[in-house]
């Protein structure tokens, strides 16, 4: 495919030393293209978390190559893994990681602040998504006033403000109850679909995985199956589809709604 | 087994031991300089009669001990119960795996002797060779001989170090055995940080309230410097107490004020990490603002009270050096009153200065021969009173305690400009019908060159005497401490001569000299046969009459040596506040930065990079710890001027200005160190992932 936005080819990441090796991830590859909507799923110990690590560039693969649009990130140092980070990915994270200290507008704005935009395109693009997303009444409020479903909301907005490449999103509905889960499954849809965000989103829940097009299995550190959400297909059959390949997983996926 | 546990925790966690061993080793080392000051040589080398003085000054400095030792006291237990609570976790660990409370405890026992006998050494050993140099301050301070330098370590000082210590640490101890034993295990695996309720505040009402506290914190300042004059005791006290408040106010509202005025610059506040960096703030401050008052108070008292010791010394021996340009002054009064005394008294009472020391059989061979003997004069009419006419009630309402109705002494020119020569002081030519004001007591010759703008004419007898100057003229006749001639007015010689028996008599007999001797134990002795001259010596001369005397070594030794006990203490207190009052500030920002490990954590996942971080950091504690500085500052200038008035008086102004430098040199080196290390500590913290 000519417009791959991630490209991951045969890469391994061990753990351990010579006498005591644990191979994490185990010669993987796949890609996401542009616009996708990619979940990956597999048990705990499978190697997805540590696939998420290494693609966001806060661990670093043992061997073979990562590529985010066109460009090698297993390799990047210093001030350009940073830029790569802040400019290229968008990060969801299970427990939100909002600054306690400062309110949701400030949450949002600082991903583009520190990317030395001026204020004035800062104040108009943190409104626009938070339109979007519909947490515009809670701007003003710190995350501790927020319910976790809104934490999310910002976080996801934070995530997307400066039109990343990728959005990676690790659990996002780990921490929310499932109206919340619901509410922002929606939102991070609606940031796929109608804004074209390319999201990779890992998951060990079937449920918040039949919002993805696409899903890749992993098990023992190895692309197990995948499952393609057919045209039209509505999420109910998709998420059939989903339980069927964990029960095929030999219900290792014992976590699953 | 448990002793190895201890030794390998202190090992691992040094870094987070590093300001509560900071303190430690401060505390120990100051704390034995200021015991150690009688075994050093400069004590033993000062002579005997400034020995008394520095007897005194080594008993305050013990006395003021136990009071500084409580103070380490309670700052090293709060440092510790902080190190402790931040180890609940590694304790849950212990004792999960079976350990009892008595093991932990044993295992905090040892590693506080570790810490103890640690801290002591080092301690010891920097105070040793710290007091060396003390050693050298002193002598300087008390002219102490110091030809011959020998190292020396005083082991009175050693044993009173190690005793009050070991007590603050057995303390330490118990507090531990005590916290332990409260615990239970349940809280201590789940001692993860409390989340603290952020108490945010209206940023509107912070701003007012900030602005309110400014203008009250102006208005304490004017009347302190500006409207000085109108400030009684009480109102004094009422300052103060403005002072206090509104500096808890402005911190109260401090992050509060700035957020809202850089929000309102929105484009500085979006740029970077400004608006982390003040929330950041704004939640630290918040939580602090009680300690940064106390820690902006304590800046505050010691900045003022050690420039204040510093150029209290440094200023007096500069004056005294030319204030006392001879050994000695003797003086006597002359010509008493019929009336009161008996005919002997009265004939006697007509000899001067030198015809009673030849009486008294005293060899002029003890003086020099360049000896100076003038006469002062007096004229009943001519008082304090009648020379500033329509201004003594100025002048009566700003010195209540001023006697009015005292006559001015009054010298002829020519023998007054005998004595300056001799001096070293400007001489002066009279005009014909004019007469010269000597005064150099600052405030008393504002008040008489309001009088001889005026144009006061002075009268006695047939003469009247205009002013030749508009202004007082510096000169004065006694050696003293202080510039304290209140007035000498100088008159032609003529009007002397002609009016003395009539208008004029003959009010004391002045005699200025210097020893003959050259050496430091020569004078004392020429200085002891005049000073024991008393009344059985005067009666087997036959003589019914006093001599009064002051000398240079006297005024030396009063002056200087009190000063310097003053000054001695005030360096002492200062620094021991300034080093409480650092490690306050570095162990509560310590202690935010288990939740700034996590925000920075966050502000690394979305890519800032290691550059911004360290930035931001070094903003956010360098806002912290200098804010309570900047205040403190702002207040001294003030403060200072107002101990400047106070101390006019008695002290020349321009003196300050180098005693404040050395004050703060000494303030930012202690604050740096601190500043330094929590800066250091915190960015560890946040950087083990």
């Amino acid at each position: 495919m000519a417009d791959e936005i991630l490209q991951v080819r045969h890469i391994e990441k061990y753990y351990g030393s010579k006498g005591n090796l644990t191979k994490a991830i185990n010669d993987l590859s796949f890609a996401v293209e542009r616009g996708e909507y990619v979940g990956i799923m597999g048990a705990s110990g499978s190697g997805k978390t540590t696939l998420l690590n290494c693609i966001s560039t806060i661990d670093k693969v043992t061997s073979g190559s990562i590529r985010v649009g066109g460009m090698e990130i297993t390799n990047l140092k210093g001030s350009l893994l940073n830029r790569f980070r802040r400019e290229d990915l968008g990060f969801i994270f299970q427990d939100f990681n909002l600054l306690d200290t400062m309110t949701a507008y400030e949450n949002i704005a600082l991903a583009l602040s520190i990317q030395k935009k001026n204020a004035k395109e800062i104040n108009q693009k943190v409104m626009e998504i938070a339109g979007q997303l519909g947490i515009v009444e809670i701007l003003g409020k710190y995350p501790y006033q927020m319910s976790g479903g809104q934490k999310q909301r910002v976080a996801a907005a934070r995530a997307v403000i400066t039109k990343p490449k990728l959005v990676l999103a690790d659990e996002p509905t780990g921490a929310l109850d499932s109206k919340a889960a619901r509410m922002l499954l929606q939102s991070m849809e609606y940031l796929n679909r109608d804004l074209d965000t390319t999201i990779l989103m890992v998951t060990h829940d079937a449920f918040t995985a039949s919002y993805a097009n696409r899903i890749i299995f992993i098990k023992d550190g190895q692309v197990f199956t995948e499952l393609l959400k057919e045209a039209g297909e509505a999420r109910k059959t998709f998420f059939n589809r989903i339980i069927d390949v964990v029960t095929l997983l030999g219900g290792e996926l014992q976590d699953v709604v | 087994m448990l002793f190895k546990l201890s030794f390998k925790n202190i090992r691992k966690s040094f870094k987070d031991y590093m300001i509560y061993f900071l303190t430690l080793i401060l505390g120990v080392a100051i704390f034995y300089v200021f015991n150690a000051l009688d075994s050093q040589q400069a004590m033993l080398a000062v002579s005997s009669s400034t020995k008394g003085i520095m007897k005194l000054m080594v008993s305050m400095l013990s006395g003021v001990s136990v009071g500084v030792a409580f103070v380490l006291g309670f700052l090293i237990i709060y440092a510790n119960n902080f190190l402790i609570k931040r180890r609940k976790k590694e304790f849950a660990v212990y004792m999960t795996l079976g350990m009892g409370k008595s093991g932990v405890s044993k295992i905090l026992f040892g590693e506080t002797v570790m810490i103890g006998c640690i801290s002591l050494g080092i301690g010891l050993l920097i105070g040793v060779f710290a007091s060396q140099f003390m050693s050298i301050l002193v002598a300087k301070m008390f002219e102490a001989d110091m030809t011959a330098f020998v190292f020396t370590v005083s082991g009175d000082a050693v044993i009173k170090t190690m005793i009050y210590f070991g007590i603050m640490y057995l303390i330490v101890i118990l507090f531990n055995t005590a916290m332990l034993s409260k615990y239970q295990l349940i809280d201590l695996l789940h001692a993860k940080r409390k989340v603290e309720k952020s108490r945010l505040k209206n940023s509107y009402f912070a701003v007012l309230v900030f602005l309110l506290a400014s203008l009250f914190l102006s208005y304490a300042y004017y009347s302190v410097t500006i409207d000085y004059s109108r400030l009684s005791e009480s109102k004094i006290m009422i300052m103060i107490g403005i002072g206090c408040v509104t500096t808890y106010l402005i911190f109260w509202s401090l992050s509060g004020f700035l957020l809202k005025l850089v929000q309102k610059a929105g484009r500085v506040y979006l740029r970077g990490l400004n608006a982390f960096i003040l929330r950041q703030l704004n939640s630290n401050v918040n939580t602090s603002v009680f300690s940064m008052t106390i820690i902006c108070l304590l800046f505050f008292v010691t900045i003022c009270v050690l420039s204040a010791g510093f150029s209290v010394t440094s200023s007096l021996k500069k004056q005294l050096t030319a204030l006392t340009p001879v050994d000695i002054n003797i003086y006597k009064s002359l010509d008493w009153p019929e009336e009161g005394h008996t005919p002997e008294q009265i004939e006697d009472s007509g000899l001067s200065v030198s015809e009673t020391l030849d009486r008294l059989g005293i060899d002029k061979e003890l003086f020099k021969e360049d000896w100076v003997e003038t006469t002062i004069y007096a004229a009943p009419e001519y008082t304090v009173e009648k020379f500033l006419g329509t201004f003594a009630e100025k002048a009566a309402a700003k010195f209540p305690r001023m006697i009015f109705s005292t006559v001015e002494d009054i010298m002829g020119i020519s023998e007054y400009n005998m004595l300056a020569e001799r001096y070293g002081l400007p001489v002066y030519t009279l005009e014909e019908g004019k007469y010269i004001e000597l005064c150099d007591f600052d405030d008393i010759a504002a008040i008489r060159n309001e009088a001889l703008l005026a144009g006061t004419k002075v009268e006695i007898g047939n003469y009247t005497l205009e002013p030749q100057y508009t202004e007082c003229q510096y000169g004065f006749v006694n050696i003293s401490n202080l510039h304290s001639n209140s007035g000498i007015t100088l008159v032609p010689d003529e009007v002397i001569e002609a009016e003395l028996g009539k208008a004029l008599g003959r009010e004391k007999s002045f005699f200025a000299a210097d020893y003959r001797a050259e050496t430091r134990e020569g004078k004392a002795k020429a200085e002891e046969t005049i000073l024991s001259i008393d009344g059985t010596q005067m009666a087997e001369a036959g003589l019914e009459c006093d001599l009064d005397a002051m000398s240079k070594i006297a005024i030396y030794e009063s002056s200087i040596g009190l000063a310097t006990i003053a000054t001695f203490i005030a360096i002492y207190l200062g620094i021991i506040f300034l080093i409480a009052g650092a490690a306050l500030l570095a162990l509560k920002e310590l202690s935010e930065s288990a939740d700034n490990k996590e925000r920075y954590q966050i502000l690394h996942k979305i890519g800032v990079d290691k550059k911004m971080q360290n930035h931001a950091l070094l903003w956010q504690m360098g806002i912290f710890f200098g804010f309570p500085m900047f205040l403190a500052v702002i207040h001294s200038i003030f403060g200072i001027q107002f101990a400047q008035n106070v101390l006019s008086v008695m002290y020349r102004k321009e003196d300050m200005i180098d005693m404040i430098l050395v004050t703060a040199a000494i303030l930012v080196l202690i604050y740096g160190i601190y500043f330094i290390a929590t800066y250091t500590g915190c960015k560890r913290i946040i950087e083990e992932r």
